[in-house]
């Protein structure tokens, strides 16, 4: 045992491996967390892609009830993509703030990304209830249950986004920038973009394509 | 206030639940009695219930899956029983009752034995293997834990409050709907199939994570041993598989509780989508449970026979085939549900193409042992007798796969028996080899040789006569399932079976006998070499059982079987007298949040089954806080001095050295 050495690394997570045919042992904390949350943003994706399969079946048993085309409404559609995709460029700045540890700044750009993610789900809200009031709830055909749950899922990620996003908030706040709390901060940002990347997906297979079957 | 709940729900008027349970409780009682009042539930808090060791939560994966063993061991031998008997009569269980068990049996079997068995050995392995100090993410393994033995804690419970499923260990809708399940038995198997399935997505997560990124330096992919490969390939299916179940049962529970039209005869729900999306997890599912027990069969043959694993990158190649392979074969579990010849065809093919590397696997085994210094150890008679068992069960699989034979098999006792023949001969099986291979590892002596053979042979013999006849009597045409009977052909088959399972039973007493006489002689089946079974890879490097933080130094890997090679150039005696430099290691500290996540997970998910909304809600606000505290705790780590550290290595080493040399001087 006299022959082994110290192997443990603290590498810069913006260099790639200088040499692939060897391993110089344990990746940094911020690279195995970021890892590992890519990981389940992954699993993640599986089980959207689980509702979407689940979408497509259904899309035409509506029942003898309304259609796609019947029900969307495109321009609150595009206000609900236009502010998501708002949030995911000040998530961004609000990243660039925490590495610059510029306190101000991030909570400024987090809290405008809560204003335009909350603005997202009250459009949504809206747009739930008054396909409920029109008889078009999720209980009306298959397809209407396939519809809610997947769009629906998307918007229980945002609320649960919305939670980590203020939690973070507080931790910056009460804590600053500490290395564990800025592994966080990577973590919430990853989570917070790959919601954009669904929520193009259900735009484009959910609304644009449904309004125009 | 209570939902659904009622003084009713408790099956006062049913003996057998009512005995079984009381038995339970008392055993329950008796055991916490006697912790609290020996003045170990310190202890236990401390050391097991918040630890957030890899190994201390791998050990009670491990124990987890081994009392829920004997509950689904009992549902089998009840089912044996009613079967045997149930010729011409209505035998000693009614249908409904009958059908909780067989629900309960496949439920509890794969979720709650094979399951935590091979996540637990792979969190007791893995790191050890790869040299390094813990997983990716120790608290999370630990909720991980928790999870999963909320979900099978949710299961037991429904043995005394309300019912379980009688829909079979696959809810298959419109069965499962409410219109035709409307008690709580579905929902309990949802819930607790939910709770425990986010346990499982989680330690999935964090055991890619650990052999992606959390390897010991020189430590290349292809230097990993086999089990660490499997260990990947499980943990990637089980990333990439889980979260379909998870979208699955969240479409059932919502078809049930807020009358959802996913798989329902009317509103255009479609009842298919279920067999397609639940078997594109189950598929995977069974290659998730049977990878770790090829890699505990690869590391446990090269063992005892002397010799590196033959074929190593051709095992790594067929592993990951597998793993790709298992999700192109779905529609096998259902050729008979309208698909059509084409594809039909595509599906059967790919079925028999994956025992291709199946085959590879078996072959390389075999080679490895040819020419080897073969030891029969019970650890080596377990892979032999896996071996031979799933060879049988892997043809008549390939059978299986071929779809007119399938029309005729289709939900036999053939179909039973296929499966059982694979399971309890690859998963099971794999499952005590590494139980006896690593035990020591783990607690630092080792299991009782005798009594660990004997438990073998009962289970092998009894394996035989329990499940040959079912091929039989399916080939005569008995279906699956069946709570009583009138073929005068099937009788004697099934008393036959009855006997086997027997058996079977007295290789789990001989297990348990085993258990208990090991820990009563500890001291002389003591292991203080750290290497019991002259070891080629990373987890013997260290003493028995490891020190918190496993490796003083972590080593470094130059090759495969690494520390064999350490082995071999200390025989050589090529050894630099380079002293290790010690340093300050930082440990993760214990943490309650896996423990007290469960609590708040049971709570919600029997408020959910029983409908008290009030309970849910305080569920749902109680784990929000617990992952506010976790989120706010200044101090996740501790420092273990350099000194320390030191002061350990050199005593083990010592102790070691002192064996050593003893046996040199012999």
């Amino acid at each position: 045992m006299s022959t082994v050495a110290f192997a443990e690394t603290h590498d810069d997570p913006n260099t790639l491996r200088a040499s692939s045919r060897s391993w110089s042992g344990p990746a940094s904390k911020r690279i195995v967390t970021g890892y590992g949350f890519w990981i389940f943003i992954l699993s993640d994706m599986v089980m959207f892609s689980a509702f979407f399969a689940s979408y497509a079946v259904l899309v035409g048993q509506t029942a003898g009830g309304p259609s796609g085309r019947d029900l969307f409404d495109l321009r609150s559609v595009a206000m609900e993509t236009g502010f998501l995709l708002a949030s995911s460029f000040t998530c961004g700045l609000a990243t660039i703030s925490a590495d610059a540890r510029q306190t101000t700044w991030f909570q400024l750009a987090m809290a405008v990304t809560c204003v335009f993610g909350l603005a997202f789900l009250i459009l949504e809200g809206r747009e739930f209830a008054a396909l409920v009031t029109q008889g078009a709830g999720p209980t009306r055909s298959a397809f209407l249950s396939a519809f809610f749950t997947l769009v629906g899922c998307h918007g229980l990620h945002v609320s649960a986004g919305i939670l980590w996003l203020l939690t973070m908030m507080a931790q910056v706040f009460t804590k600053g920038f500490r290395p564990d709390i800025q592994r966080r901060i990577l973590c919430f940002a990853l989570f917070w973009h790959a919601l954009d990347i669904i929520w193009i997906a259900v735009f484009t297979i959910v609304y644009l394509l449904g309004s125009a079957a | 206030m209570f939902g659904k709940l009622t003084w009713a729900a408790i099956p006062i008027d049913q003996p057998i639940p009512m005995i079984a349970s009381g038995v339970v409780a008392l055993a329950i009682l008796a055991i916490l009695a006697w912790v609290v009042i020996k003045g170990h539930l310190p202890y236990l808090w401390h050391e097991w219930i918040t630890s957030v060791d890899h190994k201390r939560i791998g050990v009670m994966y491990t124990l987890l899956a081994m009392v829920m063993l004997l509950r689904g061991f009992a549902d089998a031998i009840m089912m044996r029983a009613q079967q045997s008997v149930a010729f011409h009569s209505q035998g000693f269980l009614p249908p409904e009752h009958y059908d909780q068990i067989f629900s309960a049996h496949g439920t509890i079997m794969i979720f709650f034995v094979a399951m935590p068995f091979v996540i637990g050995l792979m969190n007791l392995v893995v790191p050890l293997q790869l040299g390094v100090r813990d997983v990716a993410f120790p608290t999370l393994n630990s909720v991980g834990f928790w999870l999963t033995a909320t979900g099978a804690l949710l299961v037991n419970i429904s043995l005394v409050v309300g019912e379980f499923a009688r829909t079979g260990w696959l809810p298959y809708p419109p069965l499962s709907e409410l219109a035709y399940s409307p008690g709580v038995g579905v929902d309990y198997y949802l819930w607790s199939l939910q709770i425990a399935g986010v346990g499982t997505l989680v330690s999935g997560i964090n055991l890619v994570t650990t052999v992606l990124k959390v390897r010991t330096r020189g430590m290349t992919y292809l230097r990993m041993p086999m089990f660490c490969w499997t260990a990947l390939a499980t943990n990637l299916l089980i990333v990439a598989a889980f979260p379909i179940l998870t979208a699955t049962l969240a479409m059932l529970l919502l078809d049930r509780y807020l009358g959802f039209h996913f798989f329902t005869n009317d509103g255009g729900g479609n009842m298919m989508m279920f067999m397609n999306l639940i078997w594109a997890w189950g598929h995977p599912e069974v290659y998730i449970l049977v990878l770790p027990a090829f890699g505990i069969f690869s590391e446990v043959v090269s063992t005892f026979s002397g010799k590196p694993l033959f074929g190593y990158r051709s095992m790594v190649l067929a592993t990951m085939a597998i793993c790709v392979i298992s999700f192109m074969v779905w529609l096998h579990h259902f050729f008979t549900m309208g698909a059509g010849p084409d594809v039909n065809a595509i599906f059967g093919i790919a079925s028999m193409i994956i025992a291709v590397p199946t085959g590879v696997k078996i072959y390389n085994w075999l080679f490895t042992m040819y020419g080897g210094r073969v030891r029969f150890e019970t650890p080596l008679l377990w892979s032999i007798g896996f071996m031979v068992t799933f060879i049988i069960g892997g043809l008549t699989g390939v059978l299986l796969a071929v779809p007119p034979a399938d029309f005729v098999l289709h939900n036999s006792l053939f179909l039973v028996a296929h499966f059982h023949n694979v399971i309890i001969g690859g998963v099971l099986f794999g499952a005590f080899a590494g139980y006896t291979y690593w035990f020591p590892k783990a607690f630092g002596f080792k299991l009782h040789e005798g009594l660990g053979q004997a438990a073998f042979w009962c289970w092998q013999v009894g394996f035989y006569v329990a499940f040959m006849p079912l091929y039989a009597v399916g080939l005569l045409g008995m279906t699956r399932r069946m709570q009583h009977y009138d073929v005068p052909e099937w009788h004697p088959w099934l008393i036959v079976a009855g006997f086997g399972a027997a058996l079977i039973l007295c290789g789990i007493v001989f297990q348990i006998l085993q258990l208990v006489v090991s820990i009563r002689q500890r001291a002389r089946l003591a292991d203080k070499t750290g290497d019991p079974w002259d070891g080629r890879s990373l987890e013997w490097a260290t003493s028995s059982p490891p020190p918190v933080f496993n490796f003083a130094v972590l080593p470094d890997v130059s090759g495969e079987d690494a520390f064999w090679r350490i082995k071999k150039r200390a025989a050589e005696g090529t050894v630099s007298d380079e002293k290790p430099e010690y340093r300050d290691i930082e440990m993760p500290r214990n943490s309650p949040t896996g423990f007290v996540c469960a609590f708040f997970a049971t709570m919600m998910g029997f408020a959910l089954i029983w409908h008290i909304w009030w309970m849910v809600a305080a569920g749902a606000i109680g784990a929000f806080a617990t992952f506010i505290v976790f989120a706010w705790r200044d101090h996740d780590e501790y420092v273990i001095p350099a000194d320390e550290v030191a002061r350990i290595d050199r005593s083990s080493n010592a102790q070691r050295q002192a064996i050593l040399s003893a046996q040199a001087a012999r």
